[in-house]
């Protein structure tokens, strides 16, 4: 069974149409790989996954749940779907551990004890396990974005949004993020990223989403897809951001 | 004329007494008016479309009216509409309750929507409801943005308890009337009503300084 399911999927800010009727299926393990020109609605597809945005037409199903559930079943979808942000959106009042901790507890109930254990865990996972105690604002980006990463994978996601996760990053940052994702992507995990990162695309990609107006344009295998695009918009769009 | 220091001795009980009364108005009616603050504020700010619209008839009828008649509306109106006796003191808490309310429900909406929105949809992402992103990560954030804005309305709300005087409720104001009104020395009792105001005042800045100081503003 896909673990999402686009069906028809409309999303429209007013009068504008962000997404137009979009199917696209995704299977567990796979690395999708999402690209496009700005506004043309890859960082809206992936927000609607997690019904941070509402779809306006169609339906999408995410581990089995329909995102127009509502309540309940929306905050299931988002403990499966774990986000990582382009802002990092870091919790500025609480350490590193305190961030990665606060999903285990508030979100699966676990107790403190047990929260701050798995949170130490996440932490080394991400190479910052020394840097438990430091609040955000004492921490480059680059381990802002992986604290952040620790943080979602604290709550057992099924499967991990990245939105543009190395765009807000100084070039020499880029590359510890983009290791923490490629680890990740080893061991198996389900993954959707928005990004300009052409090389992770071809490395660690098992699956590359050209998007254009709303819609799918391309989809196809990574490696030849880069290697020969053959559609034109795609071959232009990669002369500008390689 | 002559400062007569002796006056003020006399008058010290009996405007410890009204300063009592006025600080037992102020704290009742902050305490009631963070409670209606924060909920008619939050309503505001992430309510329905009826409870925003009740929350924000409340605050404009409110802002948009002297304390004074509010507080002659609560006395004298409330009694003969609904039929109930109101003692003044009570209806002086309870203009407090209101009034402040309404004013630091603005201060809680701004404070609130003045965090930014990424960390609202951080909280929501991890699978929370909005009540606990709002409580366990905008709060603590907005909280420390309205202690400025809050210290503001606690000593205002502090010096409206003056405005009591014209429901009998012997505040310190009051207190300082009727001495007058017996001795005749309007420098020395003012004077005197006028530095336990400052002494009041000034034990609420202090406080809330030292809370700001204590809390990093992030």
């Amino acid at each position: 069974m896909s673990i999402v399911e686009f069906k028809k999927v409309t999303k429209r800010f007013g009068q504008v149409t962000i997404l137009n009727e979009v199917d696209l299926s995704i299977e567990p393990g796979e690395k999708v790989v999402l690209i496009g020109p700005s506004g043309s609605g890859k960082s809206t597809l992936l927000r609607c996954i997690n019904a941070l945005e509402e779809i306006n037409g169609g339906d999408l199903v995410v581990d089995g749940i329909s995102v127009k559930a509502g309540g309940r079943m929306v905050r299931l979808i988002r403990q499966e779907a774990g986000m990582v942000f382009q802002q990092f959106n870091l919790f500025p009042q609480m350490t590193a551990l305190e961030n990665v901790a606060f999903g285990p507890r508030r979100v699966r109930g676990e107790s403190r004890q047990n929260a701050q254990k798995l949170a130490l865990e996440m932490l080394a996972k991400v190479g910052l396990a020394d840097r438990a105690h430091h609040y955000p604002s004492e921490l480059s980006g680059g381990q802002q974005q992986r604290v952040a990463i620790a943080r979602a994978l604290a709550v057992k996601p099924k499967l991990m949004l990245f939105d543009e996760p190395t765009s807000a990053l100084d070039p020499e940052l880029r590359h510890e993020v983009l290791r923490v994702m490629q680890a990740l992507a080893e061991e198996g995990m389900t993954m959707i990223v928005v990004t300009h990162e052409m090389a992770f695309a071809r490395k660690v990609g098992t699956r590359l989403i050209f998007m254009e107006g709303g819609k799918i344009a391309v989809d196809g295998e990574p490696r030849e897809l880069l290697a020969n695009p053959q559609n034109p918009r795609l071959k232009e769009f990669l002369q500008h951001v390689v | 004329m002559d400062f007569e220091w002796s006056v003020i001795w006399q008058a010290l009980p009996e405007l410890l007494k009204g300063a009592r009364l006025t600080v037992l108005i102020a704290l009742a009616g902050l305490a009631g008016g963070l409670v209606i603050g924060f909920a008619a504020g939050l309503a505001r700010a992430y309510g329905n479309a009826v409870l925003n619209a009740i929350a924000f008839a409340y605050v404009e009828l409110i802002r948009g009216t002297p304390i004074i008649v509010q507080v002659m509306f609560i006395y004298f109106a409330l009694p003969i509409l609904a039929n109930v006796r109101i003692y003044p003191l009570a209806a002086a808490i309870m203009a407090i309750i209101v009034n402040a309310g309404a004013y630091i429900a603005e201060i809680v909406r701004g404070s609130f929507l003045s965090v930014h929105k990424g960390l609202r949809e951080a909280g929501l992402a991890l699978g929370l409801p909005l009540w606990k992103v709002l409580l366990y990560i905008i709060g603590p954030l907005a909280f420390r943005r309205m202690i400025p804005a809050l210290g503001n309305q606690f000593i205002v709300s502090l010096k409206d308890t003056s405005l009591f005087i014209v429901i009998g409720v012997g505040e310190l104001t009051r207190q300082g009337q009727e001495i007058m009104a017996a001795n005749f020395r309007a420098v020395e009792i003012w004077s005197a009503v006028a530095m336990f105001y400052l002494i009041m005042t000034g034990a609420l800045t202090l406080i809330l300084r030292m809370t700001e100081k204590r809390m990093r503003i992030l």
